[in-house]
């Protein structure tokens, strides 16, 4: 008997032994609009063109709402009201009261959690209990973390003055809707900045009841304004002369625009890009806790994580037992409606999404890669992609070197420390990094060569509002979080 | 002794640790403030700087794994060379660009400048780390690593003092850099170069060219193994060149206008971080 069959043997058998009852969050519990307004000086405003798109559940394809379609006129108006509050009011106001200020949205936020972790999932997709676990209560704690900030940051820089730097434009993505505009709003608002903000076309919903939330909390009109609308007003926010400060989270390709339109019209800016982390594995390593933690590392929020730990670099000695297991780990996990909290794997975020996601796995067949999806069945409506393995890459495969942005994972095998770290770094992409060891010193020497701006060490996919997030090369510059994640909104003198 | 014929340098570009002329052999002449011949200067080639870069990359990893306090002391030691040489640094400037007196105050502060970055090697990273205390059972914190190989832009204004302000925080922060000399005053940077020379600066750390920045900027600007460029050159021509160009591979771009490099406000730990990235580190906490 080979040592494998002794392990298939030994191996769980959840599918037949354990089944879970549907157990959902019920939607009613949030009243959803037919329509929504752009969030302009404080009050909600019809766009100029009269023209609004649809948002719909990436799970059934259902319509949740219609969102306001602003266009140039409509962003005037937002920037003009941003820069009347940052002079006016928001830059002149003792720092101890924009501090309140943010602490109570963090508050109000705390109450009407499980709403907008409910809308949330509705609206990207995700498993409640990722949206419900992770992304509000992070956002929670987003808030209130810079809150303290506001009037502390005479301290956060030695030997300099900081200075607010005026009107912020941020423009953040589809797959942490909510929690990315925290990410951005609770640094800028702590550092005496105002804020345009945009959410992407197809999340733009959790956005706009911060913005009810935010009016509510009495913050002064326009310190924070919310236009939606499609990728178009993303750039004219990049170009727009009367915005101090560009913040971007996105993909790496418009990324670039961004960087080019800022530079041109001399805005600061930041950039939080694509990824392509390697999560590299070391015979030395607990071999169930990897497990965990590939787990987590490639499939949550169906691996639409711009840090997700898509390439696994396994030692040779270790690989066939890491893989085995691996495979009988995916296999216990639950695909399906994203409100249900038993849920694993919710929907691919779009149509579109989905297409590309399976583009690379068409192509992936026609290199002689070895793919290896879950047994489970997929929902008849919505966008579904199986939790996938591809074997038998090679490192110039585009599945290897692109993001894919799904519940997508490569394995590649490696001998010694050296070649994992240069596998890891044979990208353009440098945002995250995972190790896998049970030695210490070996963790330091690995985690140092990576280049990348986390690296996380028997663990992977952790974020913390006190703890810096952002990447090297061609994957951003600039921090989210922690003390760092307040030098983008200030000037130092 | 009247009668002796005095020596003259042939200046070339430092690429490597090498000294070579350009390997198009192409030159440009350098001249004094009386508008006589200086030197016959090289006018580095494209393909000169490509090997600069790719000399600057090959030896990063090693330059940004060196100890702080082993950078601390050859940037140290980078002083010393240059206050044996203090009498010539003083002497060329004065002869290409300003007066005695000028000469002496921008030869001082330029040693000066590499004792204060000196200093700062084994502590900008102290005062820009963090632990962050994270809401869960992880060991987390955050420290600066350097951004990687540097393309610098000198300006023509304060010939020696300006070239030092630029290296010095770029290569004590442990990044590499590939130097565009001053083109009106080359000949100071090839004196430069070999100071670096004879300080324990292991080739490949400062690559120093000299030629025209309108042959040089756009291939640095476009270049996709350099990871951030500075310029104070004065040109605003190039300077939109680089800004143009960055987004290509992600280049960080800072660009100094205007600085008065001789005052002691132009150097702080500040500019050091210009050139860091912020890596964070999480590690569970249990048995």
């Amino acid at each position: 008997m080979s040592e494998k069959e002794v392990i298939t043997r030994q191996s769980l058998r959840f599918d037949e032994l354990w089944t879970y009852d549907p157990a959902p969050e019920s939607p009613d519990y949030v009243k959803i609009e037919e329509q929504y307004n752009l969030f302009i000086d404080g009050k909600f405003q019809e766009p100029a063109s009269g023209r609004y798109f649809e948002t719909i559940n990436p799970a059934n394809e259902k319509l949740l709402s219609r969102v306001a379609r602003a266009d140039k006129s409509d962003l005037d108006m937002a920037v003009a009201a941003a820069r009347k509050a940052y002079d006016g009011i928001w830059s002149r106001m003792p720092a101890k009261e924009r501090g309140k200020y943010i602490y109570r949205i963090a508050r109000l936020l705390q109450e009407r959690a499980r709403e907008f972790a409910i809308l949330e999932s509705m609206d990207t997709g995700k498993p409640i209990r990722e949206s419900r676990d992770i992304d509000i209560p992070i956002v929670i704690a987003h808030f209130f973390y810079y809150a303290g900030w506001a009037d502390k940051l005479k301290y956060a820089f030695p030997g300099v003055d900081p200075r607010p730097l005026g009107v912020a434009g941020q423009i953040i993505p589809w797959n942490f809707p909510l929690l990315m505009a925290a990410w951005k709003i609770a640094p800028a608002l702590a550092t005496g900045n105002t804020v345009v903000i945009k959410p992407a076309s197809s999340t733009p919903l959790t956005l706009l009841r911060l913005g009810e939330l935010i009016r509510d909390a009495g913050l002064p009109a326009g310190v924070v304004n919310i236009v939606t609308g499609p990728g178009e007003i993303g750039s004219a926010i990049a170009n727009h002369p009367g915005i101090d400060k560009i913040a971007f989270t996105g993909s790496t390709e418009i990324g670039r625009t961004i960087q080019e339109a800022s530079l041109r019209t001399g805005k600061k800016y930041t950039l939080e890009l694509g990824g392509k982390a390697a999560n590299i594995v070391f015979d030395d390593a607990p071999v169930e806790e990897a497990v965990e933690g590939i787990v987590n590392g490639i499939f949550f929020n169906q691996g639409h994580v711009c840090c997700a730990g898509s390439r696994l670099l396994v030692q040779e000695g270790v690989a066939d037992e890491l893989v085995h297991k691996l495979k009988m780990r995916m296999e216990t996990l639950i695909l399906g409606d994203p409100l249900d909290k038993n849920t694993d794997i919710g929907a691919i975020n779009s149509k579109g999404q989905l297409d590309s996601i399976l583009g690379y796995l068409t192509e992936g067949v026609d290199n002689g890669q070895q793919i290896y999806q879950t047994k489970c069945e997929l929902p008849e409506k919505g966008y579904w992609c199986r939790p996938t393995l591809v074997e038998n890459v090679s490192q110039s495969h585009r599945i290897v070197q692109e993001e894919v942005f799904g519940p997508v994972l490569t394995i590649q095998t490696f001998r010694t420390p050296a070649e994992a770290v240069s596998l890891a770094n044979n990208s353009p992409y440098g945002l995250s990094g995972g190790v896998w060891t049970d030695k210490g010193s070996k963790i330091f020497k690995v985690g140092k060569g990576i280049r990348a701006g986390v690296i996380w060490a028997n663990t992977f996919n952790k974020f913390d509002p006190t703890s810096p997030f952002g990447g090297y090369k061609e994957s951003g510059m600039g921090r989210e979080g922690g003390i760092h994640g307040l030098l983008p909104y200030l000037e130092l003198s | 002794m009247s009668n002796r014929l005095n020596v003259l340098k042939t200046c070339k570009l430092y690429i490597g640790g090498k000294f070579s002329r350009s390997e198009s052999e192409h030159y440009f002449q350098a001249f004094d403030k009386k508008q006589k011949l200086l030197a016959n200067l090289c006018r580095a080639s494209r393909k000169d700087l490509r090997n600069a870069i790719q000399a600057a990359r090959k030896v990063q990893a090693d330059w940004g794994g060196r100890t702080a306090y082993n950078r601390g002391q050859i940037l140290y030691r980078m002083a010393e060379m240059m206050e044996g040489r203090r009498d010539q640094f003083i002497a060329e400037l004065e002869c290409a660009a300003v007066s005695r007196r000028r000469a002496e105050n921008e030869t001082d502060a330029a040693i000066d400048r590499l004792v204060h970055y000196a200093g700062w090697t084994d502590k900008y990273s102290a005062l820009f780390s963090s632990v962050n205390p994270v809401a869960s059972p992880h060991f987390n914190f955050s420290i600066p690593e350097p951004t990687g190989v540097v393309g610098i832009a000198a300006p023509d204004d304060y010939p020696l003092v300006g070239l030092i302000s630029l290296i010095a925080p770029v290569i004590a922060g442990g990044n590499t850099c590939v130097v565009l000399s001053s083109e009106k005053y080359g000949s100071v940077a090839c004196t430069l170069a070999e100071v670096i020379h004879s300080s324990d600066v292991p080739g490949g750390v400062v690559n120093v060219l000299t030629g025209f920045r309108a042959d040089l900027v756009p291939p640095l600007a476009t270049h996709m193994d350099v990871n951030a460029v500075l310029s104070a050159a004065d040109d605003p021509e190039q300077k939109k060149n680089i800004q143009e160009n960055a987004h290509i591979n992600v280049k960080r771009v800072h660009l100094y206008d205007g600085t008065d490099w001789m005052k002691d406000e132009s150097q702080s730990p500040y500019y050091i971080m210009d050139f860091q990235e912020i890596k964070t580190t999480w590690h569970p906490v249990g048995t």
